[in-house]
């Protein structure tokens, strides 16, 4: 009717004839996003499934509760007490004896390493520790719960698969047989892994602990810490504040977020080529480490900074300028203080963003077996994402359930620090 | 724009309209003084009939049990101060109002008998018939072309490259932008005049044949020499179309409608042929507006 | 005294001073009634006092302790028995670090002669003296500092000024770290890569197919074995990152969209943070991920199908490299996206466009040159990406486009160059400097144009 030409058909025909396809599209559409979503959902919960489920196990360890009798003989013959002496005698033995006295019928030299075998390396340590602590008992049998060995530890929390052929698994049917014995006794059990938070490295997986790498990371994170959030806030305040807009000002601009997106292993050799074969500092020490991960997460810290200095409005800078304060006192007395959330949040995600990053420090020797637990920043250590690393190529199936363990306590400290600076913008946010 | 910025920027205009319409008031009257419409809102034949609709963002009333008829072949302009909620009727009577989450429509509104709030209602359809024309011209980044062909190709109105180059130059012609731009086609919409590309997108609705077209201050954003074009344009196509506009300017209200409705603060107060209204107003509110006591 | 010890020192000195600064400048007002004829406030004339006891003393150390190693390890050389001397600087430099291990109490390669001895003696004497002298002398000239500023401080001094103006030269020099940074990095890399092409010619590097650094152990083989091509690592990391991008792109793309046009805002609420969790995850993570779940998965499928499946398939490690960038993709299209105005939705709307309509011949074609950066910006930070790769991927070069292959990236080649043991000379260990270098190159260049189209974009609608 409001076409003049009457001999075409009306618009709105024309338009329902097709509605139905378009419709249908429209849906494919709408379920292809939502497709899409899923999948990245997924992934998202697949990933933590799969990391939980390989790692919860680690946080038990298997004990063996063997009668240990502290022979004075062995022990400290002279009968002085001397620390000295019982510090290194053989405790070894008593471990041995112990074994021994509980399986009586294993004869043959190699089945007897195999019995030796069921408990960790470590347990020498820890009678060691009971006497050192107490030299009173000495010449006393005890009932005591040692660490097992890893491939005990893995059998008995079915890692192990007892249905294998012998020659296919990790542990041969009569090991099975005494560990059976053993549980049967009651002489088996599980505590929590203090060894897993105690420890540093070790080639033992069940000696081995993030201790040592918790310790570079925090060394690590301070040395950033210290440098990047004074450069980071003082960058932003004079790129924000005092530059004038010109050519050179651009150029750091642009700088600054090209910086941004370069491979973090760049800034692996960087340090290598700087800090290490130019200035000599000395090779995997966190001080290095952080002087790397300073550098990269700069750009971070400038970029939220920044944005925080942008959002607060002219009018705070015009009322500190109107009563006569220079130009520095209305930034330092109003605008910093005002930008500070904003730049403690951008802070705490470079520190986050930071705590996971590894790959420029396989460049700068953080990568070594080190078993001592760092006690400042110039001390050889590695950091958890690169222990994670280390364990990741271990080829003992006690090491898969470790790393996933420490993958577990790395996002646990992540997850924090971003609640954290959820929390602090949540807490500080504020609509001019 | 992810939706929670639209709504919050439509929102804060909204407030902003309302503190404003808030100044108003407090030279006119307050709401309860406004009353039931003045005027006769029906008309013979009626293309769109609004009875009592309301209009709510979240808790707030927007609009107020406003009745009114759109007659064929007729402009209608709605005025009144800002915030009044001229616009917001008028994006009601095409569904826009739909892209805002938290808008709420309640009454009838019908298109030649068919309420458009119906469940069975397809917006699709329905834009098709009913179309807009916005406040700030918003041509597509595409070619002048493609702005046209837009709608007849979603809505399949050509079968041919041939249809499709009639309705391209049908609808520019209409829009009186043919000879400005039929040896550029190709270039971009967004490098024409401002008056240029709200011609061109009157024209890109025009294309696929509404029956009714919604102008919301279609003149708002340009000069007065690409305004004059304009409400030429208006005119000529009340021949072929129904047409809605609000507009700031009183003057053009008074050029380009036969029929005015004018607004306050969400309800409508007093509707007429527009010589009646400017000349002889009967509300008190409408003769402070029309007298430019307060606006 | 140890460099940090002689730093608080100094910071300890620098409160005594700011304290000292401001009663004098009180004193010289007239007491504190009389502080209108000064021309700052007190505390700026205590900070005045304060930079000139830290400042010139703080300059001084980081001086003294860069130039301190090589003037020592001058005098011990100069003091070391003539046959020593006379060493090629390759051994004196051996001989030298053994020294250094010594002196530190570190283990010492191979038997510990006299000379070695009294060297370290030598040498551990020097660094206490040289110690002891750098103490004293920056505290006098730290004391020296206060005193001078002391006798500066008056009335007419305008102290804030100075403040200020020290205070913006040093937030200059922060700003310039920065450029510092790119620079080191540009010259770090380019001399040791030149110092590589010195050895192993431009043109086998850049076209040359085979790549085994392997061969080359000793320096003085080097140019015999002809095994710096990089040509397979490149093809490598383009497969992986290839690979990575069909997964990212359809996924990240089409979430951003579902997002920000269909998604209610209480799903965006939950949904958004939720898959933004995926790009705060460790890489190592991601390479644990792909080394222990997917590649052995990706393998088990590629078998019950008959195909040959390489243990550390290109296919495993792009396939989680991909998810890694998901997030990367989906928050820059979402920022791109929202930045298309309203304006032309309600255009399309307003002509009847059902919503995929709108998005796909609308939004998407005002939003192509945003996303395209933003996947130039992904891109970039595939080929550069390291953990997955070292972890899941292979070390051997093969030039292959078959994802079910096992190929190695430029990534990897660096990291198996450069950790563990390296002599710094060998065409190896440079090689993995020439290799970053193409690295930056590249990375750069993807993000200089990616960065300058999305900047060019948003101007486009501001």
């Amino acid at each position: 009717m409001n076409n003049p030409d009457t001999n075409k058909p009306r618009t709105i025909d024309l338009v329902n004839q097709s509605l139905a396809r378009r419709y249908a599209r429209e849906r494919r559409f709408r379920r292809l996003g939502l497709a899409a979503i899923t999948a990245g959902l997924l992934f998202v919960s697949f990933l933590f499934i799969s990391i939980f489920a390989k790692g919860y196990t680690a946080f038990w360890q298997t004990e063996i509760q063997l009668r240990i009798t502290f022979d004075e003989q062995m022990i400290d013959p002279s009968g002085e007490r001397d620390p000295e002496v019982l510090g290194f005698a053989d405790y070894n033995i008593l471990v041995k004896t112990a074994l021994m006295e509980r399986f009586p019928d294993v004869r043959k030299r190699g089945d007897r390493r195999d019995l030796f075998g069921l408990v960790s390396t470590g347990a020498s340590l820890q009678l060691r520790e009971i006497v050192m602590a107490d030299p009173a008992v000495i010449g006393t049998t005890q009932t005591l719960w040692l660490t097992a060995d890893d491939d005990i530890d893995m059998l008995v929390k079915g890692h192990i698969d007892r249905e294998r052929d012998e020659s296919e698994r990790r542990v041969n049917d009569k090991v099975i047989a005494w560990v059976d014995a053993l549980e049967a006794d009651g002489a088996l059990g599980s505590s929590f892994n203090i060894n897993f938070f105690s420890h540093g490295d070790s080639r033992d997986p069940e000696q081995a602990g993030i201790a040592g790498a918790v310790m570079g990371s925090f060394y690590t994170l301070i040395v950033t810490l210290l440098l990047s959030f004074p450069i980071g806030v003082a960058s932003a305040v004079y790129l924000e504040e005092f530059a004038p807009k010109n050519k050179w000002t651009d150029i750091i601009e642009v700088n600054i977020n090209n910086l941004a997106a370069v491979p973090s292993i760049v800034f692996g050799l960087l340090g290598l080529a700087v800090f290490i074969n130019f200035f000599e500092l000395p090779r995997s020490a966190p001080i290095v480490g952080g002087l790397v991960l300073t550098l990269m997460t700069l750009p971070t810290i400038i970029i939220a900074s920044r944005a925080a200095l942008k959002s607060v409005p002219p009018s705070i800078r015009e009322a500190a300028l109107g009563v006569g304060a220079s130009k520095m006192q209305a930034t330092t007395h109003h605008v910093v203080p005002l930008a500070l959330p904003g730049m403690l949040t951008g802070t705490i995600i470079g520190m986050a963003q930071a705590l996971g990053e590894s790959a420029p420090l396989l460049m700068i020797g953080m990568v070594a077996f080190i078993v001592d637990i760092p006690q400042g920043a110039f001390d050889p250590s590695t950091v958890l994402p690169v222990q994670i690393y280390l364990w990741a190529d271990s080829p003992e199936r006690a090491f898969v359930e470790r790393t996933s363990a420490a993958i577990l306590v790395l996002l646990a400290f992540l997850l924090t620090m971003n609640l954290l600076a959820v929390i602090l913008r949540k807490k500080f946010e504020r609509r001019w | 724009m992810s939706s929670t910025t639209v709504d919050e920027e439509v929102l804060m205009a909204e407030e902003i309209e309302s503190k404003e319409g808030v100044g108003g008031a407090d030279l006119g009257a307050r709401a309860d003084e406004i009353g039931a419409t003045v005027g006769d809102y029906t008309v013979d034949k009626p293309r769109m009939t609004a009875r009592g609709v309301n209009v709510y963002y979240e808790d707030k009333r927007a609009i107020m049990d406003v009745n009114l008829d759109i007659a064929e072949n007729q402009v209608i302009s709605l005025i009144g101060p800002s915030g009044c909620g001229k616009s917001t009727f008028l994006r009601c009577l095409n569904r826009m109002n739909d892209t805002i989450d938290v808008c709420r429509v309640t009454g009838e509104i019908k298109l030649d008998d068919q309420d458009i709030y119906d469940k069975k209602m397809d917006v699709v359809p329905l834009r098709a018939q009913v179309g807009m024309v916005f406040q700030k011209p918003n041509p597509f980044p595409k070619s002048i072309y493609e702005n046209i062909a837009y709608g007849p190709r979603i809505h399949g109105l050509a079968r041919t490259k041939d249809e499709m180059d009639e309705i391209v130059e049908v609808s520019l012609r209409r829009a009186g932008l043919w000879e400005e731009v039929k040896d550029r086609l190709d270039e971009a919409g967004t490098g024409l005049s401002g008056g240029q590309q709200q011609r061109l997108c009157i024209a890109r609705t025009i294309s696929v044949s509404p029956e009714v077209i919604l102008m919301d201050e279609p003149c708002s954003a340009l000069d007065p020499i690409a305004t004059a074009v304009v409400e030429e344009l208006i005119d000529e196509l009340r021949q072929h179309f129904t047409i809605a506009i609000v507009t700031h300017s009183m003057q053009q209200a008074a050029r380009v409608s036969q029929r005015t409705a004018y607004f306050h603060l969400g309800r409508l107060v007093e509707v007429g042929p527009t010589d009646e209204i400017f000349t002889n107003p009967v509300h008190k509110l409408t003769e402070d507006y029309i007298t430019g006591r307060f606006g | 005294m140890q460099p940090t010890t002689l730093v608080i020192l100094l910071l300890i000195l620098m409160a005594i001073a700011y304290q000292f600064g401001m009663r004098r400048s009180v004193a010289v007002a007239g007491g504190p009634k009389n502080l209108r004829s000064l021309h700052s406030r007190p505390n700026y004339y205590g900070y005045y006092t304060a930079i000139w006891a830290g400042l010139p003393a703080l300059i001084v150390v980081g001086l003294w302790a860069a130039m301190q190693g090589n003037f020592i390890i001058d005098l011990v050389i100069a003091d070391l028995p003539p046959d020593v001397r006379s060493l090629p600087p390759e051994r004196l430099g051996l001989w030298l670090n053994d020294l250094k291990n010594l002196a530190e109490g570190n283990i010492v390669s191979g038997e510990v002669s006299p000379a070695l001895r009294a060297g370290a003696d030598h040498y551990l004497s020097l660094q206490q003296t040289a110690a002891a002298a750098m103490a004293v002398v920056v505290l006098v000239i730290a004391v020296a500092g206060v005193s001078f500023a002391m006798k500066l401080i008056s009335p007419k001094l305008r102290a804030r000024n100075r403040v200020e103006g020290v205070v913006k030269v040093l937030l200059i020099f922060c700003s310039s770290i920065a450029i510092v940074t790119t620079l080191g990095i540009v010259l770090s890399v380019l001399f040791e890569a030149i110092r590589f092409f010195n050895m192993v010619p431009f043109m086998e590097f850049f076209f040359g197919t085979e790549w085994s650094p392997q061969t080359a152990i000793r320096s003085d083989q080097v140019g015999s074995s002809g095994a710096f091509g990089m040509i397979p690592l490149f093809a490598g990391t383009m497969l992986i990152s290839l690979i990575a991008m069909t997964v990212a792109v359809p996924i990240g793309l089409m979430s951003a969209i579902y997002l920000s046009e269909y998604a209610s805002s209480r799903m965006r609420a939950y949904a958004k943070p939720a898959l933004e969790v995926l790009a705060g995850i460790p890489t190592v993570v991601y390479g644990f991920f792909a080394a222990l779940t997917v590649a052995p998965f990706v393998r088990n499928v590629g078998e019950s199908m008959g195909l040959e499946v390489s243990s550390e398939s290109a296919l495993a490690a792009g396939l989680v490299m991909g998810i890694m960038i998901i997030p990367f993709v989906s928050s820059l299209s979402d920022d791109v996206i929202n930045a298309v105005p309203q304006s032309m939705r309600d255009a399309s709307y307003g002509v009847g466009a059902t919503r995929s309509e709108t998005i796909t011949r609308v939004i998407f074609p005002a939003a192509l040159p945003g996303i395209v950066g933003g996947i130039l910006l992904a891109v970039s930070r595939a080929i550069g990406e390291t953990m997955i790769v070292v972890m899941a991927a292979g070390l051997s070069a093969n030039l292959t486009a078959n994802p079910l292959e096992s190929v190695t990236t430029v990534t990897v080649q660096i990291v198996t160059l450069l950790v563990g043991d390296q002599e710094f000379d060998s065409a190896k260990t440079l090689a993995a400097f020439a290799l970053g270098l193409m690295l930056f190159v590249v990375t750069l260049i993807l993000n200089v144009i990616a960065l300058h189209v999305v900047r060019k974009y948003r101007e486009q609608y501001e």
